[in-house]
């Protein structure tokens, strides 16, 4: 049983979502964790699914491809996933108008404290720029990441707040 | 209607104001905290109807806050009336200082922002909050109870008031959604 990362990309249109599940139901792969979204327009999907190889999988999703509008890659992943240090759940917003290197400069920051995003989302929505991340950081390190944060964002003329994440376990 | 207001109306401003420009994200003006203001300097009073009448010109638009038309200050309007999601309703209102000095009753909901109009966005607030502030013109303080919709209305426009949008407070990374429909 191997573990295969697979991507779909492309020129949106309805449909893909159930042409791709189904191609993956007929070879008997077990759809896992994916996401799906769309970015400026494009169809993304990436997913995680067990069963076949991947050659089998690629020549099954090869006729969803062949127009050319969409791109399906599949790459065999390792099962043993490591285990991330357990870290403090915490949000980051960022907005302000739009410039290169927004989300290196204040992803490196975070990086250098140890701290392991989770989930990000980017829009860009006229001329301004938005990232929200969720991210998990060493405990004790949030007070000098979020000072960090705040010389780096004054650099670059955009705002930034950094709160704890809100866990309600009903 | 509450008797918090002490029957103030938007005409005890003496002036219809003026519809002005309203400035949106990534507006540096946007991003200041404002400072505080005289409620009877006839300066404030004027923007305090500047903001109604221009609230009152934008379709759907519930609240309107000092930066959201370029000026840095703690001054707002909200108008809920008759929107669906309001219980509590004050009617037209305009604050300077406003402070939340109680809050409960926690849920997320969506919202957005004449400042940021292509998006919006996830956001827990207070399903009730008690405001203290000053009404314009007498300066006279008052408290406010509210709850549902505007209680979610007067948070929204304190924290324009504080420099804060709603990207601020985004609930997660999937809470910032594209606009579908203009309201």
């Amino acid at each position: 049983m191997s573990e295969l990362a697979i991507t779909v990309i492309g020129q949106d249109r309805p449909g893909i979502v159930a042409d791709v599940s189904e191609a993956l139901a007929r070879l008997g792969a077990n759809l896992s964790d994916s996401t799906m979204t769309r970015l400026r327009g494009h169809f993304t999907w990436t997913l995680v699914c067990s069963g076949p190889g991947a050659a089998e999988v690629e020549a099954a999703l090869g006729p969803l491809a062949a127009d050319g509008r969409l791109l399906a890659t599949v790459r065999e992943v390792g099962t043993e996933v490591e285990a991330a240090a357990a870290g403090e759940p915490y949000l980051m917003s960022v907005h302000g108008a739009d410039r290169l290197g927004i989300v290196a400069a204040v992803t490196r920051v975070l990086a250098e404290a140890g701290g392991n995003i989770t989930d990000l989302t980017t829009r860009l929505t006229g001329p301004l720029y938005v990232l929200v991340a969720e991210v998990d950081l060493p405990p004790g390190t949030a007070d000098p990441v979020a000072k960090r944060l705040a010389e780096v964002a004054a650099g670059l003329d955009v705002d930034v707040t950094l709160r704890p994440a809100e866990t309600d376990v009903l | 209607m509450s008797d918090a207001l002490h029957g103030w109306t938007p005409e005890a401003l003496g002036d219809p104001g003026e519809v002005l420009p309203v400035v949106t994200a990534p507006d540096a003006v946007l991003s200041r905290p404002g400072p505080e203001v005289d409620p009877s300097d006839p300066k404030v009073v004027r923007l305090a109807a500047d903001l109604m009448a221009t609230m009152r010109v934008s379709p759907g638009c519930v609240g309107l806050a000092a930066p959201q038309v370029g000026v840095s200050a703690q001054v707002f309007v909200v108008d809920v009336t008759g929107h669906p999601k309001a219980a509590t309703v004050h009617g037209a209102f305009a604050l300077c200082n406003a402070k939340v000095v109680e809050a409960s009753r926690w849920r997320p909901g969506r919202e957005g922002c004449m400042s940021v109009p292509e998006l919006t966005g996830d956001v827990k607030r207070a399903g009730r909050v008690v405001v203290e502030a000053a009404l314009p013109g007498t300066g006279e303080p008052v408290r406010l109870t509210t709850d549902a919709f505007e209680a979610r209305a007067l948070q929204h426009e304190i924290d324009h008031c504080a420099g804060l949008l709603f990207l601020d407070r985004a609930a997660g990374a999937h809470a910032i959604h594209q606009r579908k429909v203009y309201l």
